[in-house]
């Protein structure tokens, strides 16, 4: 369903993605692990162009798309079948939770109100944040709002949801909530790529797992393989140091 | 308080308000509502780094920012008419002010713009809104918030610096007190007479700031 193809990018003389190759289908989820700096997220904002690639090709439901040279047709074309979770959820901050998931549906979907507003509560619903619609981001929690936020993006009818570490900016428990709410969309098959570093996601709720290090993919298998039979000795080294401290399972 | 004196100052008083009414508040509200509209154009051409546009604008602040206001009114109303082009003394004031209320706010306005976090524009993309889209619905209402207070502060200056028409022929309040002094030679209480109902104007003003500001402060309440 989407493949890149050698995305390259430097910000400067710093090249933080070297070449980097990658296949979702659909139902996937691939969880993109690696230490801090590898390039995760820079590889998802690529990906949605928050960031111009220096090179590469993505295919996207058999198109092809030259990443340094793409028009802002095809990227609003791209975008209509993509959505994004941003680490500190990025929630529009001058409109209620019921708006941010509306927000798109009207302006840019040019849905009519109503049927926006049934799309939004169920959305809201579905991620458990109905009883907040008319909270505006700074009175929710941090969980709740990546809630809201996750709300936004499923509303929108994606084929693929890219999470750029959904979690990190929250504490254990918002981590959990936020946890159930991503294990949910997986069971039910959503497209899903998630840049994270929750080990128990990765191991029990992706289906594939991408290890990148300093801009280059190290090993990318299914989870499984990943986690009982790494390939690479890096990987080996990467599992051995996490196994160090307790791991949380989800 | 002599009679003489009271008689004067009641008598004087409609006849400074009136020009309040029909010159200093309309010249405030003309001149202020185009300042916003250049301010808002000006600041958004800087923020998108339009090229050659955004050095328009930093050089029409510069100017209007860098010389006196009363140097401005001179120029369009005494200084155009010399070359031809002859402007009535009202709308040479609405010119003058405007533009140069508009380079002021337009820095407010483009400072608070830059205050909106970066995440907002993206977040907009992401949900597949252009970029004047995300400007309009998203980043606009957040930054009018942040510089609501300062551009409350522009208008109230604003109000008071209308006085300096006077000196282009502009009958408002300052001016119709000049005249009714000309006549009857009481400048302390005429001239702190007017400077009150200036105060008057400028206490409305900063009622209905506090007034504006709890009403866009809702999404800001924790």
């Amino acid at each position: 369903m989407l493949e890149v193809q050698n995305i390259k990018k430097s910000f400067g003389r710093l090249e933080v993605l070297k070449g980097i190759s990658l296949r979702v289908e659909k139902g996937d989820v691939v969880a993109i692990i690696g230490p801090s700096g590898s390039g995760k997220t820079t590889l998802l904002r690529c990906m949605n162009f928050l960031e111009r690639a220096d090179g590469g090709t993505l295919v996207f439901d058999q198109d092809s798309f030259d990443l340094a040279h793409i028009s802002k047709k095809e990227i609003a074309r791209i975008r209509r079948k993509t959505a994004f979770v941003f680490q500190n959820y990025n929630l529009f901050l001058n409109k209620t939770a019921l708006q941010n998931v509306m927000e798109g549906l009207i302006v840019a979907r040019k849905l009519p109100r109503s049927e926006a507003e049934g799309i939004a509560r169920q959305a809201l619903e579905k991620v458990g944040m109905l009883d907040r619609e008319n909270h505006y981001p700074r009175q929710l929690s941090g969980g709740q709002q990546q809630r809201v936020a996750i709300a936004r993006a499923i509303a929108a009818q994606p084929e693929i949801i890219y999470f750029d570490e959904p979690t990190s900016a929250l504490d254990p428990e918002l981590t959990e909530e936020v946890l159930a709410v991503m294990r949910q969309l997986a069971d039910e098959g959503m497209t899903m790529l998630v840049v994270t570093h929750e080990m128990g996601f990765a191991r029990n709720v992706s289906s594939k797992v991408i290890f990148m290090e300093n801009g280059v993919v190290v090993e990318a298998s299914g989870s499984k393989d990943f986690f009982q039979r790494p390939r690479q000795e890096r990987t080996k080294e990467f599992l051995r140091n996490i196994s160090k401290s307790p791991q949380k399972e989800n | 308080m002599s009679e003489r004196l009271w008689g004067i100052l009641i008598d004087s008083f409609p006849k400074i308000l009136i020009p309040g009414l029909t010159a200093t508040i309309p010249l405030t509200v003309i001149a202020f509502s185009l300042a916003m509209v250049i301010a808002v154009a000006a600041a958004m051409a800087q923020f998108a780094h339009v090229p050659v546009v955004t050095q328009l604008c930093r050089f029409y602040i510069w100017i209007f920012r860098g010389t006196p206001l009363l140097v401005q009114l001179f120029v369009v109303f005494y200084g155009l008419a010399k070359v031809g082009i002859r402007i009535d003394p009202f709308p040479s004031a609405v010119i003058v002010f405007s533009l140069n209320e508009g380079a002021y706010c337009a820095e407010t306005v483009r400072a608070a713009l830059e205050a909106v976090p970066s995440g907002q524009l993206e977040a907009g993309y992401c949900a597949g809104m252009s970029y004047l889209q995300t400007m309009r619905r998203i980043i606009l209402p957040q930054a009018m918030r942040t510089a609501f207070p300062s551009l409350s502060n522009s208008l109230i200056a604003m109000v008071k610096d209308t006085s300096l028409a006077a000196n282009i022929t502009v009958v408002e309040m300052f001016r119709a007190t000049q005249k009714i002094d000309a006549r009857v030679y009481e400048p302390l209480a005429l001239y702190i007479e007017v400077g009150l109902i200036y105060l008057l104007f400028s206490t409305v003003l900063t009622w209905l700031q506090g007034i504006g500001e709890k009403k866009l402060g809702a999404y800001e309440e924790g």
